[in-house]
């Protein structure tokens, strides 16, 4: 019991591991500490305050998210002194605060407001302080708006990205009354290194960053008559949708979602999965391409390692960071995009619809594919390929909206004709699912056999670890892959943009002798995305990853190739992967941005 | 001089010594007799908190690790203290013959002066100080180097963590404590952090015995210090006293026969009333101070003063903690409101009870210290805050 320390807190006696803090000691004891600074993927930054208890023996209050916790303290944390101290603590962050709830985004899902309600505060204690400040609003962005006037200056915002993402578009600026958080020379988020991943905005306590809406955008579409809207569903979305409608964590909802569109409206319910098993061949050719280039032809401008392209925060990333290496990404699309761009060709023909009357929407786990959806180069299909990106917490809303019962829903099927998937789809949105898709399918083309792993389950890529490598050993290859025999092909997997980074500096440096890089820019992968349900923990997900997998494994179909849809739109549409049509709908290219 | 009830000193400046010969002597005794001289003479840190200097010492050459550093506070910022000035350019070897024993006892091989971004004119002569320095210590054979960093111009870096923060190139921001430097300071490596006065009396004391200083001051309070005497007074200045001094007897002979307050300890210090002066001792177990006495006639207005503190700690917030960033806002702007009568007398009490909220609540120092100034002078003055 070393390592252990024994403590008191409120008068009971508590054990825990040395090195955690009075908050966590609390917590374990069900004691109810409030918090507004600390998060647990976050280093403790203790500046709320509103976390203090007091210490016997300490004149000062103590900040118990950041006090460690030490053998023979004794801790109250309600008393007189304490309950003082927090009140105070919630009615200055509110003094400061443009506390306008009926008119914010975050209303009734707001932590702030939470801790306003628990503490009763009927009047200010204090005066009014945002007359005086000149507080600003970013609303440029597609994707994210930045509202300084709701910010209590926690500074979550700027340790994820830092620490999670390794952009750090955020930064604390000025001092004192003027301290605020700030962007590269306070330039609107649009033009910053912001790769618009939305992991600040998850993690924002109040309404200060939230997601840029299109609610309304997409009501008004389904209303209009002369408009057929289509709707789209990413991976992620599907294990995560049930925790913002009064579901654990870990809930699968994919039949609900599908009914819960169709009561909304939406004139067909389709499926990303469908073009995530697409990626999949366009992907996973590209690859045995890039291969085949590099190991016959010995082609010097072959660039390997390949790394994966359905991220579009990773691809604003790369494109920031690293834009000497945009060659080594894959041309090809997101899902969501591939998605956008069959509907109004492929989709439009097949079902002999006017493409200018389709309204594209998807609903996806992520706030980058918002500006993904607003890139210039999103119009191979002649319009706007996807016109509104939904986050999966913005379909919440609309379900809410419509008076929907979703727990008493019953399960159904998304349509046809790009509604089919396999479970090789549905793991896109665990980090290395879309590594473990690739495999199964390339192995599979390469050699005509299963990859060999029991079950399909590729488990070295799967996981929460920051940087997961897997080497596959090909052999007894067809014969039209002979130059694959013996090949051992490396693959490495990283999500977070910060664990992206380790892998960009190991290609840079020369030191990695990877193949094919599969990076997602979020924290555990889409399921972790910037547009998933509040909080984000990584219990959660855990839950929402253990979703992930129970889901393929309940599939019939667990490989992408094997998706009957997919046989079909090659047949009767794309011919083969990488074909001209394909380059033209489904491939695209980045741009070099700068770092600032 | 008309009154000689305050004792003067003569150590800090003092010319009777050569630095090198201290030096030499003192690299070769061992760690323990110069703790014990630090620790027996009862010198506390001179930067305003008053920890005893021979502890803080002992703690950080406890530490196992391999890289520790001692760190010269010489971010001077309180307003009303320019006493290390005076010190870094009358004495600058003593200081970093003070910063090397410190490296030697606790195993450092690398010293840094963080100096007040304002006293950039001193730097050229400190370095140029810095070159004998080094040679001298280069011929002891003695494995040390002290490096000069600016700093940033906020009086927040003055607060040692987010000084070592400013010096690893960050925004000068306090950390959580524990831990503390002793264990992890700059770039979180176990770190002796003190004010230039403190190490020059480390090293003074290294030459005149521990009895020497020892003997000097109160039970708390060992020792002299140097003031920074400013306000209504006809001999403002630096000057070495004994401590332990009651404040009638300070006043007597710096006041200018009018004095109604003396702020002790700059803005984070306490404002002592005249009826109180009596009874005030100038030191730990009265009211401490890191230099600066400030004295006020009657032609002041108390209101004006606390504003003017108010103001100097709402620019100087670093930001980053509610009770503070906000706090100090609201106390300016109440007591404003109160002035202009768009607030009652009482909420002159619901200041007073937010200032007790920022001591006990506040990230760090600076935060904690607003009530000192704010409470003793509301406390003292009301009448002026309010008519
Ligand atoms: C807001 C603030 C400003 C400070 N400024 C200074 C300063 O300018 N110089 C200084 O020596 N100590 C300053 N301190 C105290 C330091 O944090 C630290 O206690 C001191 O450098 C330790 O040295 P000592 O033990 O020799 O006093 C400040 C503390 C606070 C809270
Ligand atoms: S951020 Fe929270 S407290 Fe502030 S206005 Fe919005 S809902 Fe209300
Ligand atoms: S969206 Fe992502 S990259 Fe942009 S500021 Fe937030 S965390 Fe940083
Ligand atoms: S924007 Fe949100 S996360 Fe960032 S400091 Fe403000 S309230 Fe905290
Ligand atoms: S007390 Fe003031 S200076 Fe100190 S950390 Fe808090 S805001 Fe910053
Ligand atoms: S939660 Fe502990 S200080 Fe903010």
């Amino acid at each position: 019991m070393a390592n252990t320390v024994k403590l008191n807190i409120d008068g009971i006696d508590v054990s825990i591991e040395a090195g955690k803090t009075v908050l966590d000691a609390a917590k374990k004891l069900n004691i109810h500490i409030p918090t507004l600074c600390y998060h647990e993927d976050l280093c403790v930054a203790g500046n709320c305050r509103v976390c203090v208890v007091e210490q016997e023996g300490v004149k000062n209050l103590v900040a118990s998210c950041a006090m460690p916790a030490q053998d023979g303290m004794v801790i109250h944390t309600n008393t007189h002194k304490v309950r003082n101290a927090r009140r105070h603590v919630v009615e200055l962050l509110l003094s400061e605060h443009n506390a306008d709830c009926t008119k914010c985004y975050k209303n009734t899902r707001c932590e702030l407001q939470d801790l306003a309600g628990e503490m009763v505060i009927n009047e200010h204690m204090f005066l009014d302080l945002v007359p005086d400040k000149n507080y600003t609003i970013d609303n440029l962005s597609p994707a994210i708006i930045k509202d300084d006037s709701k910010c209590i200056r926690c500074q979550r915002c700027v340790r994820t990205c830092d620490e999670l993402q390794h952009v750090s578009a955020l930064g604390v600026a000025y001092k004192g009354e003027h301290m605020k958080i700030s962007t590269f020379f306070e330039n609107p988020m649009y033009e910053v290194v912001c790769t618009n991943c939305g992991q600040c905005v998850i993690r924002c306590p109040t309404g200060a960053l939230v997601e840029k809406n299109y609610l309304d955008n997409v009501w008004d579409a389904i209303y209009d008559e002369d408009k057929h809207v289509i709707v789209q569903t990413a991976p992620a979305t599907r294990i995560a949708l049930g925790e913002d409608l009064g579901m654990e964590a870990g809930s699968i909802v994919t039949g609900k979602m599908a009914a819960a569109l169709r009561r909304l409206g939406f004139d067909s319910v389709l499926d990303t999965d469908f073009t995530a098993d697409l990626t999949i061949m366009e992907e996973g050719t590209e690859l045995l391409t890039r291969l085949k280039r590099a190991l016959v032809d010995k082609d010097p401008t072959v660039k390997l390692p390949m790394t994966t392209s359905c991220s579009p925060g990773w691809i604003k990333f790369i494109e920031h960071m690293y834009p000497e290496y945009l060659e080594n990404v894959s041309t090809c699309k997101s899902p969501q995009q591939m998605f956008g761009a069959l509907a109004k060709t492929y989709y439009a023909e097949k079902r002999g619809i006017d493409p200018a009357k389709i309204v594209s929407v998807s609903i996806m786990p992520c706030t980058a594919k918002k500006f993904e959806a607003n890139r210039p180069e999103m119009r191979d299909s002649g319009y706007q390929d996807v016109d509104m990106g939904l986050t999966t917490r913005e379909l919440a809303v609309m379900i809410k909206q419509a008076g929907i019962d979703f727990k008493e829903l019953p399960d159904e099927k998304f349509d046809s004709l790009m509604g089919k998937s396999s479970g090789a789809a549905v793991i896109f949105g665990a980090t290395g699912g879309v590594m473990e898709a690739a495999l199964r399918t390339a192995y599979e083309i390469v050699t005509g056999r299963e990859v060999p792993f029991k079950n399909l389950n590729i488990t070295p890529v799967r996981g929460m670890e920051g940087v997961k490598e897997a080497a596959v050993k090909i052999e007894n290859v067809l014969p039209a892959w002979s130059f694959l025999e013996g090949v051992e092909l490396k693959t490495v997997v990283a999500h977070g943009l910060t664990n992206a980074n380790k892998v960009m500096q190991a290609v840079k440096n020369g030191t990695a002798d990877w193949h094919f890089i599969e990076i997602m820019a979020c924290p555990g992968g889409c399921l972790g995305g910037g547009g998933q349900p509040i909080p984000t923990t990584p219990e959660i997900r855990k839950k929402r990853a253990e979703a992930i997998y129970r889901e393929d494994a309940g599939m019939a179909i667990r490989k992408s190739h094997e998706n009957p849809e997919i046989k079909q739109i090659y047949e009767e549409f794309l011919e083969e992967p990488l074909s001209h049509k394909s380059h033209w709908l489904l491939h695209t290219h980045y741009q070099a941005r700068k770092r600032e | 001089m008309p009154n000689t009830k305050l004792k003067r000193v003569d150590i800090i400046f003092s010319e009777d010594c050569v630095y090198k010969d201290v030096l030499a002597d003192n690299l070769k005794k061992s760690n323990e007799d110069i703790l014990k001289d630090i620790l027996d003479s009862g010198l506390r840190g001179r930067g305003g908190a008053g920890f005893p200097t021979g502890l803080k010492w002992k703690f950080t050459s406890q530490e196992t690790e391999e890289e520790k550093y001692v760190v010269c506070n010489a971010d001077e910022g309180e307003p009303g203290t320019f006493k290390d000035r005076e010190i870094l350019t009358r004495v600058p070897l003593k200081v970093f013959g003070g910063m090397a024993i410190c490296a030697k006892v606790i195993g450092a091989k690398h010293g840094y002066v963080y100096l007040r971004g304002e006293y950039q004119f001193l730097k050229a002569d400190l370095e140029k100080a810095l070159e004998e320095f080094h040679s001298f210590v280069k011929e002891l054979g003695f494995d040390f180097q002290i490096h000069i960093l600016m700093g940033s111009g906020a009086y927040i870096c003055g607060e040692e963590s987010a000084l070592f923060e400013s010096m690893e190139g960050k925004r000068g921001e306090p950390r959580n404590k524990p831990p503390y430097p002793t264990i992890s300071g700059f770039r979180n490596k176990p770190t002796v952090i003190n004010n230039v006065e403190t190490l020059v009396y480390a090293f003074m004391i290294c030459r005149i015995g521990a009895g020497k200083f020892h003997e000097l001051g109160t039970t708390d309070s060992r020792g002299s210090k140097v003031f920074s005497i400013s306000g209504d007074t006809p001999i403002a200045g630096i000057y070495e006293l004994e401590l332990g001094m009651s404040l009638e007897d300070f006043v007597e002979e710096f006041g200018d026969g009018d004095t109604k307050a003396v702020q002790v300890g700059g803005a984070s210090g306490f404002c002592v009333p005249r009826k109180k002066f009596k009874d005030t001792i100038i030191g730990f177990e009265g009211v401490p101070t890191g230099g600066s006495m400030m004295l006020f006639n009657s032609s002041r207005s108390m209101y004006n003063v606390l504003k003017n503190y108010v103001e100097f700690f709402e620019e100087e917030s670093c930001g980053q903690c509610t009770p503070c960033r906000v706090g100090c806002q609201q106390l300016k702007k109440g007591i404003e409101a109160i002035k202009k009568g768009e607030k009652s007398a009482h909420y002159l009490d619901t200041l007073q009870k937010l200032a007790d909220t920022m001591k006990v609540s506040s990230k760090c120092g600076l935060g904690q210290s607003v009530a000192n100034s704010f409470s003793s002078i509301v406390d003292n003055f009301r009448e002026e805050m309010i008519y």
